[in-house]
């Protein structure tokens, strides 16, 4: 991605950006609340207005963004539905079932999402995204509203079902970074301006009781503070 | 269970009014008159009933329809938006009443004009609940279909339309409150059957308990009429099921 620039009316969010994000590997960027994270993944997403997205991507936002009309394997299977293509809807349900019982629903198929809580619903979210079975996947702090517990559940459980894509997921959480990043990147500043790659050692899910993972914490909560 | 007993209570106290007045019957019949003549009149009634009821019915589909089809034409194209919504919205600018012996004239005595004059009633709270709910769509809705390719056309059919439902349920309970007034304008003006017609007629003979025995039975189908709809709506929009209520 070359020479981004995205602005909203006056005020200029960032400017001459040129990022790299490895294929296959989990990228996070991390940054303060308001300085234009989600303007970045939108872009990326081409949601903006005048953008065009770089590739085929699967999108997770923040909110489960679940349709209460359809049951969760509807809501699953959604993508498919909106294309239209009835053999490309065939041939996706069986993945579909099958994430479905990996993120631990597979006996809740005909539910409708208000019987599910927030973390289930997250969990259909994040099956959905997945079974779109795009190569490039953005998600945009997809865990914030999760309590602890349930957050680091389906932290472990991204990591797992995310591996060999490219993967670019915003978050305003050092800790969250570091866990599920190959890539940390902070973001800073107005217009914000992107960090070198920090390459935090280990293989991702890792584990944040970590010394190392601790003393990088305290950096990087360095850099958003200098920053701001 | 209490508003039967409020309800009981003021007909008692009506009842009293009338005998301590001795106000004529012809002026104010008491509740136990109306009840004698509803008893008595019962076949005249409900073959009124029936007829008007049956006006309301059809007014009530035929302005459902066609509001909602007016509301998806006007989310769907910015054509028509633009050139047939201000009219619609003006529209609303003309009294009912004041179109009525129009319809009359037009349509006849007959049925017809008064399933228009219901329909037309209905049409406008069907059209903008429905358009405002088509507007509405979750943004975060739209933003997860673009990245999933899908066409406006799915998009309008597979998530706007969904979910203007509970929208358009709102505008359905609206107009089931208001069709009985378009029907019963219609008799009033000019008709050859109905309880609107019914009331008029005994009215100018002073058979006033006939009158309010027709009134009854109007309150009646404005009742079942809304509780009906109200039903429909909520098996249209499961998913947006009251909790605790």
């Amino acid at each position: 991605m070359r020479g981004a620039r995205i602005a909203f009316g006056d005020r200029v969010v960032a400017s001459d950006l040129a990022l790299e994000f490895p294929a296959g590997r989990t990228t996070c960027l991390l940054g303060r609340s308001g300085v234009g994270k989600t303007s970045l993944l939108r872009w990326l997403a081409g949601l903006l207005p005048g953008t065009e997205r770089a590739a085929p991507l699967a999108y997770m936002a923040q909110r489960d963004l679940l349709l209460p009309w359809l049951d969760i394997l509807g809501n699953v299977l959604f993508g498919y539905r909106l294309r239209g293509d009835a053999a490309a809807l065939r041939a996706a349900e069986p993945r579909a079932r099958a994430l479905l019982s990996e993120v631990g629903l597979g006996d809740r198929l005909g539910d409708r999402p208000e019987a599910l809580s927030a973390g289930m619903r997250q969990r259909v979210a994040l099956a959905r995204t997945l079974c779109e079975d795009r190569p490039v996947v953005l998600m945009d702090e997809p865990f914030a509203h999760l309590d602890a517990v349930t957050r680091l559940e389906l932290q472990d459980l991204a990591a797992r079902l995310l591996q060999g894509r490219t993967v670019v997921l915003v978050t305003h959480d050092p800790l969250e970074a570091l866990r599920l990043g190959h890539q940390v990147r902070v973001l800073a500043g107005m217009p914000f301006t992107v960090s070198s790659p920090l390459e935090p050692p280990g293989p991702v899910p890792r584990d944040t009781s970590d010394p190392v993972l601790l003393g990088l914490q305290g950096r990087l909560i360095g850099q958003l503070r200098s920053g701001a | 269970m209490r508003p039967l007993i409020t309800a009981a209570g003021l007909l008692l106290a009506w009842e009293a009014l009338v005998r301590v007045t001795g106000v004529p019957v012809y002026i104010l019949p008491p509740p136990s008159r109306v009840g004698v003549v509803l008893v008595e009149r019962f076949d005249l009634l409900m073959e009124q009933a029936v007829w008007t009821a049956t006006e309301m019915v059809l007014g009530l589909i035929l302005g459902l329809t066609l509001g909602a089809a007016l509301a998806v034409v006007f989310a769907a194209s910015a054509g028509w938006r633009r050139w047939a919504l201000p009219l619609v919205i003006v529209s609303q600018a003309i009294p009912v009443i004041a179109i009525a012996p129009l319809l009359v004239l037009w349509l006849g005595y007959g049925m017809a004009s008064k399933v228009a004059m219901a329909a037309l009633v209905i049409f406008f709270p069907v059209v903008s609940t429905l358009y405002d709910g088509l507007r509405r769509t979750d943004p975060g809705w739209l933003d997860l279909a673009r990245t999933m390719d899908a066409g406006s056309r799915a998009v309008l059919l597979q998530i706007r339309l969904p979910a203007a439902l509970p929208a358009f349920a709102s505008g359905a309970r609206i107009a089931a409150a208001v069709a009985p007034i378009g029907a019963v304008i219609g008799e009033w003006v000019g008709a050859s059957a109905g309880l609107g017609y019914l009331m008029t007629q005994s009215l100018a003979r002073g058979q006033t308990p006939l009158a309010f025995a027709a009134l009854f039975l109007l309150c009646l189908l404005g009742l079942a009429l809304y509780h009906a709809t109200d039903w429909a709506a909520r098996r249209l929009v499961p998913w947006q099921s009251p909790q605790g209520e």
